[in-house]
């Protein structure tokens, strides 16, 4: 730190720099907002997808799963679970919950009627199909 | 509580939230120790006490402590930085009880009511805002957590705009109005998975890797400036090119979040490029503790604050820089992403950068708001064991977790074909769970033994040192 530079000239750099990038940020996001809906097939966005997303939500399967690789890493990745299990084995796994078997994780039954089943599965199939850059590397997740 | 040894008597309301985080604290690691041990005992506590629920317990209580942490924090400080009685203590002692009480009732209603049932009767249904990581908290929680923040930015403002101004009290306002205005992305929930993941990096990325290191920052100022007195014009250019540095990294940063959730390829290159530089505010604040603690005006008897900014510097480097950096680039993060090392980088990160600057604020403010310049001799010796404790504690933590993250890398990520499947890799996992229960169970006794050093007095043959009975530098 030079003699010549004083504090005022780093806040002054503080502040123009901070502004540049919040504004390029918002550039990109604003770009990113147009892309996103042909990645994610929004037309394939049924209600019965947004459905699946709140049983998702309300019953914080992200507390133990993880979603395109984000959430907690007890359980395994469900992004591509539609792929890796299918419709039928998903539905079937939901309602056989819990294993009981001792000393084995837990996951609790959620009592999901056959329309909830349906939803979450159409949620778990739109999201196996965004197109993410063609993660997780291999079928296990 | 002698309030006359205290600058401003209104710094007072500090104490209050100090006591109040540490508490926090607490339940913060028992909840961790019960989730490390589900991972290896899968069925402990169920159905009582799930994996899912314990572990929002786990991550809320880390928030909501650290916020009443910084809060403490700057009630402690913009009255000493501003030369002036904070705007209203009432509205900070009333705003602490509500905070609190708001945050109980939310543990509660985890522990107590299914999940779904919680979100029914919250209004989930009108504005879905819960189940999302880090955001489960209702509705209500939520709104609360806005009208505190605003009352509390409110008071805290109020006190700069009629005081003194000077940089630290400058970036922390601008810092704690930042982690207001980007909470507000929580509710932000669009019905489309990527939409809504973006939005919701704006509140996670931009809190911890933005608006939080200005706080940061801040924080470790003040604390450096108290305890080394060196000038105040040297330490505002320091404190104006680290938040610089954490800003112009940081937000496009972001970036590499978007890698593999939907978001356009060109996040892989800007996320890369930019984050790859976000150890550079980290290991600026390094150099910055080392410089100034060499600069230093006066021996300060609380050597034990020291120790716990120093430590704040060099363990948030490691954590936030050294280990963010080993999953940053995109190419690396292809196979890590979403794996133990990630944990392990978020645990460190977290310990080192907040969790230590709260501790060095609350080691430097807490003697003072009992009345006395520093803690006698003893107590501090026994708070610097807590440090080394809590610190190889979480080290080990950490490279087990990390150890764990390469194992399950190796064998579910790498194979292109007959890949092993997460619940059997998980098996293969257990000696480095076990030996992370073996460093939480450390960090544990750690904290105790930095709680127990409150209760430490003086040894025999030493004097207590009152509170302004050294020239305090200004």
């Amino acid at each position: 730190m030079s003699r010549g530079f004083t504090s005022q000239m780093a806040r002054n750099i503080f502040y123009g720099g901070t502004l540049f990038f919040v504004l390029l940020f918002a550039a990109l996001i604003f770009d990113s907002e147009q892309r996103i809906p042909k990645r994610s097939n929004a037309g394939e966005l049924t209600p019965a997808v947004v459905r699946g997303k709140h049983i998702w939500e309300t019953r914080n399967c992200i507390g133990c799963h993880t979603l395109l690789g984000e959430g907690a890493y007890f359980a395994p990745e469900l992004g591509n679970v539609y792929k890796r299990r299918g419709p039928d084995f998903i539905k079937a796994w939901i309602k056989s919950q819990p294993t009981g078997a001792p000393g084995r994780r837990q996951m609790p039954n959620f009592q999901l009627n056959d329309q909830q089943l349906d939803d979450l599965v159409e949620f778990l199939r739109w999201t196996n199909g965004i197109d993410n850059e063609k993660w997780p590397p291999n079928i296990e997740g | 509580m002698k309030p006359t040894t205290l600058k401003y008597q209104s710094q007072a309301v500090s104490k209050l939230y100090f006591i109040g985080a540490l508490a926090l604290f607490v339940g913060q690691i028992v909840f961790g120790i019960t989730l490390g041990l589900q991972y290896l005992i899968g069925d402990l506590m169920f159905p009582a006490i799930p994996f899912n629920i314990a572990r929002m317990v786990h991550t809320n209580l880390l928030i909501v402590w650290l916020l009443m942490g910084f809060m403490g924090s700057a009630y402690f400080l913009v009255p000493e930085e501003a030369e002036t009685e904070l705007y209203s203590p009432l509205l900070a002692k009333i705003l602490f009880w509500v905070f609190l009480a708001a945050g109980a009732l939310t543990i509660l209603g985890y522990l107590l009511v299914p999940y779904a049932t919680l979100a029914e009767m919250t209004g989930n249904n009108l504005l879905a805002t819960m189940g999302r990581e880090f955001l489960e908290q209702p509705l209500p929680t939520k709104l609360g957590i806005v009208v505190v923040a605003l009352a509390f930015l409110f008071n805290i403002s109020m006190t700069v705009l009629k005081g003194r101004k000077t940089a630290i009290t400058l970036v922390l306002l601008m810092g704690l109005w930042g982690l207001a205005v980007m909470f507000l992305f929580s509710f932000v929930n669009p019905s489309n998975l990527v939409r809504d993941k973006m939005y919701w990096w704006f509140v996670v990325h931009l809190w911890v890797e933005g608006t939080w290191e200005l706080i940061l920052g801040a924080l470790l100022a003040f604390v450096l400036i108290k305890t080394t007195g060196v000038d105040r014009e040297v330490i505002d250019k320091w404190l104006y090119l680290i938040v610089t540095m954490a800003l112009v990294t940081g937000i496009l940063g972001t970036g590499h979040h978007f890698f593999f959730i939907g978001m356009p390829g060109y996040w892989l290159w800007v996320g890369s490029v930019f984050s790859a530089f976000e150890p550079i505010p980290f290991f600026m604040m390094t150099l910055f503790a080392f410089n100034m603690v060499q600069r230093r005006k006066r021996e300060h008897p609380n050597q034990a604050a020291l120790l716990w900014a120093v430590g704040c510097a060099v363990m948030g480097f490691l954590g936030a820089g050294v280990w963010g950096f080993l999953h940053t680039l995109s190419p690396v993060n292809y196979y890590t992403h979403g794996s133990q090392i990630t944990a392990a980088h978020g645990h460190l990160a977290f310990y080192g950068a907040y969790v230590l600057v709260v501790i060095a604020m609350i080691s430097y403010a807490m003697p003072i708001l009992r009345g006395r310049e520093a803690n006698p001799r003893r107590a501090q010796s026994v708070e610097m064991w807590s440090f080394w404790i809590m610190t190889i504690g979480m080290g080990v933590m950490v490279l087990a977790l990390t150890g764990a993250g390469i194992l399950q890398v190796w064998l579910q990520r790498m194979p292109t074909e007959g890949a092993m499947g997460f619940m059997a890799t998980q098996d293969q996992l257990r000696f480095f769970y076990w030996l992370r229960m073996v460093g939480g169970v450390m960090f544990l006794l750690g904290l105790l033994t930095y709680l127990s050093s409150f209760f430490v007095g003086p040894g025999r043959a030493e004097d207590e040192v009152p509170a302004g009975a050294l020239p305090r530098a200004a």
